[in-house]
Order: structure tokens, then sequence, then C-alpha cells
């Protein structure tokens, strides 16, 4: 699904490298979960695999479903299948949340060469979506993120997901900013979309979020590579002992 | 104060080929000379002139109209097609009857400005030039006063209950080197209510003059489009008198043009009036020049007045945006609501944005706030749209409609909003897919 070989990366203002190599595959059906210490490029990971500007490859690759994704655009990337949902979702004032879900969904299904979703349905189809992550029609009128609170906006990045159903899903700290109810709430949300034909790459600082959505695969990133892999019990071991074990493990 | 000899030359040459107007009534030739002498004493505009610093008038003042391409609308509906209304058509500045519906509708009185002005007893001398007049201090506006004076056609509207349709005047271009005036007097009586539209650039270049006085009570609904011409040149003045408790709220959209200058002089003259004024401007500077204006003077003389100043501006290659809006606030105006905000999004680097407001408050209990901001387009908003899937043109013109939403929200009549609304976008996604 998700092919990261040899990933360098440096920010482009400064000459600083942040990813130093990364390696990993996601097969097609699996939940692999990135932990790591601050700064360690997890998030820049996310970033770079989503187009953001700012950053700048300078060797590997990274394919999804053998395709190129670093020679695409941002929107082109997301119309392949990836979504990434973000750590801090960003508020767009003046942009009904309707509005931006209807223009997303079309766009990715013009850019697939399908046709465009009639109003009636789309709505029939928001409104059940919108449900089950407990969204009720006012957070679906209002502009886009805007007086959301944080449990909020991280059910309406689960919402554009499950909208959107894409192949691979990247899910940068949805963790943060949730109490436990709100936690579960999302984790369902994501469990439910978990099938045979799509990958989960879910990054955390803490097991928590792992106790909801189980992985089958957990790595530990520190200083721009993936430094261990294993089991769901690596995770346990992280929370029992914090990173510096490992780090000193593997050094 | 003798005028300068180059400011005297340009004056004269463009008052030498005004053709003056023959057969009016006593009254109205009484205003025409009052007009002239007024252009003369002040003489037209130059760059040098302080409230045209940022906008060069040379082509507004210059002898002959500059040539404009009539734009091709290719077939597209035309905007208002959906609402009822009386429709009142002017091409190249003539009002057209053929085209137009009849000049009747109940609580109205409607009549053509020639009309009017042969009549020995017309309700119209107590405005005809009067409140244009009014609006001259503490700045002047010589292009009103040149209108003022040789202007023949426009439309004459009083209402006396709420007029149930808008009154649309339809602004047709045809001919490429028109040079168009008109002037339209508006009197709302006690409690009336009528609606004004307006749709489309009138010629090659415009002079348009508005006056409208709202009694007590009253209310003045005004919306606007001026047209997709891109080489066309427009100066308009709205010079209103609002009275208590009454409502003026005007609307412009500007998409193109070489050259626009509206202003609007507001007198809140009685007690607990509000007058809000709202101007969405798109301008693309790759086909043509464009350069839009918008002046706005809002003088509070009672109290428990509101106003309110929303304009909003989206800018690329190389498009010219000027905003000059000031709130006087005289020693009477007690508790008096004045807000103005005036925002330019600049879409790339060549394109600028110039904002003077201004606050003058000799009142000592009021709440007046005012905002200015320039900037570029949300890079954190884009890349989030764009990782959803939705190309960047497009997520583009989604904050760009976001963006202008506040000013489209000024205008009252919900059906006017979708229509305004949905036509931007039309515009937007049309420029998209050329």
């Amino acid at each position: 699904m998700l092919e990261i070989k040899n990933l360098h990366v440096k920010l482009e203002e400064e000459d600083k490298q942040i990813l130093k190599g990364v390696d990993l595959t996601v097969e097609a059906g699996k939940v692999h979960a990135i932990m790591g210490p601050n700064g360690s490029g997890k998030s820049t990971l996310s970033y770079v695999l989503s187009g953001r500007d700012g950053y700048v490859v300078t060797d590997g690759t990274a394919e999804l479903l053998g395709e190129d994704l670093l020679a695409m655009e941002t929107e082109e990337r997301a119309a392949a299948g990836l979504f990434l949902a973000f750590q801090y979702p960003v508020e767009i004032p003046g942009v009904g949340n309707m509005t931006f879900l209807r223009t997303a969904l079309n766009a990715q299904r013009k850019a697939r060469g399908e046709d465009e979703i009639s109003a009636g349905d789309f709505l029939k189809l928001i409104r059940a979506k919108a449900k089950d992550l407990q969204i009720d029609a006012d957070m679906l009128k209002r502009p886009v993120n805007v007086g959301f609170s944080g449990g909020e906006k991280k059910r309406n990045e689960i919402l554009q997901m499950a909208l959107l159903e894409p192949k691979m899903c990247i899910l940068d700290e949805t963790d943060s900013g949730l109490d436990v109810d709100a936690m579960k709430l999302v984790s369902e949300g994501v469990n439910a979309l978990r099938d045979e034909g799509r990958g989960f790459l879910v990054i955390t600082h803490y097991q928590r979020l792992l106790d909801h959505i189980h992985p089958d695969v957990v790595h530990i990133m520190s200083d721009g590579r993936i430094v261990k892999t294993g089991g769901p019990e690596l995770a346990l071991e992280v929370e029992k002992n914090g990173y510096a074990d490992i780090l000193e493990e593997v050094a | 104060m003798a005028l300068a000899q180059a400011k005297l030359d340009l004056t004269e040459t463009r008052l030498a080929e005004m053709p003056a107007p023959t057969g009016e009534a006593g009254w109205a030739g009484e205003a025409r000379s009052a007009a002239v002498a007024r252009v003369r004493a002040m003489g037209l505009p130059t760059r040098r002139d302080e409230y045209w610093k940022y906008t060069d008038p040379a082509t507004l003042t210059q002898a002959a109209a500059p040539r404009a391409a009539v734009f091709d609308a290719d077939g597209e509906v035309p905007l208002y097609a959906d609402i009822d209304r009386l429709k009142l058509v002017f091409v190249d500045g003539v009002f057209d009857p053929d085209q137009s519906d009849d000049l009747a509708m109940e609580g109205v009185e409607i009549e053509r400005l020639s009309d009017a002005l042969k009549k020995d007893i017309h309700w119209a001398r107590d405005l005809f030039g009067v409140l244009e007049t009014r609006g001259q201090d503490p700045v002047e506006r010589p292009l009103a006063a040149l209108n003022t004076g040789f202007a023949t056609d426009g439309i004459v509207i009083r209402a006396t209950a709420k007029v149930a349709r808008p009154i649309s005047f339809v602004y047709l271009h045809r001919d490429e080197t028109s040079d168009a005036m008109l002037h339209h007097v508006v009197r709302v009586e006690k409690g009336a209510e009528v609606t004004v539209l307006e749709n489309g650039p009138a010629a090659a270049r415009f002079n348009k003059c508005m006056e409208i006085d709202v009694a007590d009570g009253g209310a003045f609904h005004h919306v606007r489009a001026q047209g997709r011409d891109h080489e066309r040149r427009a100066v308009t003045h709205m010079f209103a008198r609002v009275g208590a408790g009454s409502t003026y709220k005007s609307f412009s959209l500007t998409a193109n043009g070489a050259m626009t200058r509206n202003e609007h002089v507001i007198e809140l003259t009685g007690d607990d009036a509000i007058a809000h004024v709202a101007g969405a401007a798109m301008g693309d500077g790759a086909n043509a020049p464009f350069h839009h204006d918008d002046t706005v003077f809002v003088t509070h003389d009672a109290q428990c007045c509101e106003s309110r100043q929303v304009f909003k501006k989206v800018l690329r290659n190389g498009a010219e945006g000027v905003f000059q809006g000031k709130i006087l606030v005289k020693p009477d105006a007690q508790k008096t609501d004045g807000y103005q905000i005036s925002q330019a999004l600049l879409l790339d680097e060549d394109s600028s944005f110039q904002a003077k407001p201004e606050l003058e408050i000799y009142a000592d209990d009021v709440q007046c706030s005012h905002g200015s901001t320039t900037g570029a387009i949300d890079e954190t908003a884009l890349y989030y749209l764009r990782s959803r899937g939705v190309p960047a043109s497009e997520a583009t013109d989604l904050l760009v409609l976001a963006f202008l939403a506040e000013a489209i929200d000024e205008i009252e009549d919900p059906r006017l909003q979708d229509d305004i609304r949905s036509r931007l976008e039309q515009w937007l996604s049309r420029r998209r897919r050329s």
C-alpha cells in the first residue's frame, strides 16, 4: 500500500535535515503505529507524504500503490487515495462545512473520472456518516472548524475520512486534545473504516490511543529514522519505561 | 483661490465640449448654471488633488471617452433575471422605452429626469443638485457637479408606500466610444420603502449621480453590479440624506473595469438612522488594467445613528484597489455607532491596495471603530483544502468567496444575496475552465 524507502527530508527555509532515511512499508488491511519523542520527525513525515510546502526531499522514495507519491500535487495524492487527519485541523472562516465536504468529494470523484454526486444523494450520505460520529446539523452548517472544540475538530477529520473513503489513512496525533469519551468516539470511527483494502498509519505519543485502535505493527521513530519495529507490545514497553531505554538499546 | 492654469485649461476644455441642456423649466436652468459655476470654481480634479492621490482622474476628465470594447457575456443569463422587478433599460446612457417596462407601479411615481426638469412645479426641485451641493463640503466632488450641470437622462422616483417590486436599471453598453451621464433622484417619503437595482457598465465612460432623500422611517435599498467590460471607466456618486429612524443600504459588486471610482456621501440627519454601505470588488489586471476606488464619507449629524462600511477587494495580476473612508461625527451626534472595515486579498505581489481610513469625532459619547487589512491567501487553509483533493485553483476560489462573504452578507434581501453570490461562483468557475 504505502512504501517509503530511505526518505531524507530537510526544511526548505533552513539547512536542517529532519528525516534521515526513513524505511517503512504499510500493507493493505494493516494498522501501523509510529511512536517517538518530540522532534523525532513524525509529523514531518505526515506532511511530506501529503505534499505540504516547506520541505525538500533530498533522497529516497515514497510510493502509494506503486505510484510515485512525491511527484504528485497535494490534491492528486488525495485523489489517489491518501488522507491525512491533521493534528491541528485548520479553521476556514466563510467556507461552510457542507460546501467544503461536497467540494472535496466531488473534486476527488472528478479526478478519478467519476460523476459528481447529486445534492440529494450527498445530503443522505453525509447525514448517515455524521450520525455515527455524533456530529449534529449545526456542525455541518458552520464554517469549517470555526468555533469547534478540540474534540469536534477531530471528529470532523474522521467524518472527512469516512466520506472520502481513502485507501491510505495517516492520523497525526489524532488523540491530542481529546478527552476519554471523545477518544473512544474517534477511535470507533476509525475502527469502522478498517478493512482489508485500507492501510493506516497512526502517529501518536501515547499508548492510550492504541488501546482503542489496535495496531498490527509499532515503530519507534527517533532523530529522523525508524529505530525499532515490533508488535503491539512495543507500545506497552514505551508506556511503561519511556523512550530512553529503547533509544539507549538501539544506540 | 485662483485655479492653476493647467486645471483651468482642463476644466474649460471639457466644458466647451458639453452641450447645454435646453427647453427646461426655470428652476432646472438655475440648478444647471449653479452646477456649472461650481465646476468652474472647483476645477476638474487632477492627480495633484489630495482626494485623488491614489486614483488618477485623467481618463475621467479628458474631453473624449477612451475606447472600451464591449464585453461578450456569451449568452449568460443577466443578473436579477429571476427577480420580479420593474425593468428600465438604458443603452449607452440613453433611456430605451421599447426595452423597458411602463413607468408605472403601485406606491411609486417614476418619471424620466428630462420630463421632470421641464415641469415648472415638481418635487424633484428640492433635491436635484441640492444633495450634490450639500455633499461638496468639506470635500469637493467636481465630477458630480459636472453631472448635475449636463446629465439630461435619468430617472426620478418618489416612493410613497412600501414598493413591492425593485426598480431595476439595466445599463447596456453597445458603442465602444460612448460617453454617458445619468442623473437619478430618489425621494422616499415617510415610512415608504424602495429597492433600486443597477446592473451593467452603461458605456465606455460613465458618469452617474444619484441623489437619495430618505424621509423619517423610510428605507432605501440599493444593489448594484457594474458589468464586466474590462476597459470601461466609471465615476459614480451616491448622495444620501437619511432621516430619523430610516435606513439606507447599498451594496456594489465590481468585477473588471479599467477605472472605477464609486463615491458615497451620506448624511445621517435624524436620530436612530441607519446607513450601511458595502462593496465587493474582484479585479484581474491580466487582460486590461483594473483600478477600483471606493470613497465613502459618512456624516453623523443626529443622535443614536448607526453606520457601517464593509469593503472587500480581491486583486490579482497588477490590479489596484483604493479605499478612502471617513466617518465624521458632529458635536451633537451622541451615541453614534460607527464601523468601518476595508480589506484586500492580494493574490500576487504585483497587485496593490491603498487605504485611507479616517475618523473625525467631535461628540464625546460615541462608539467608532475602523480597521484595514491587506494580506495574501491563507496558505495553511489552501493546503488543508488541497489535502482533501480540491485543486489549487478551486481551493483559491473557495477562499476568495469566503473573503468576500462579509460584504455580500450586507445585502438584506436573501434573493438578491443569493443571486450575487451564485453569480460570483459562476464567474470564478468559468474563469477556471477558460
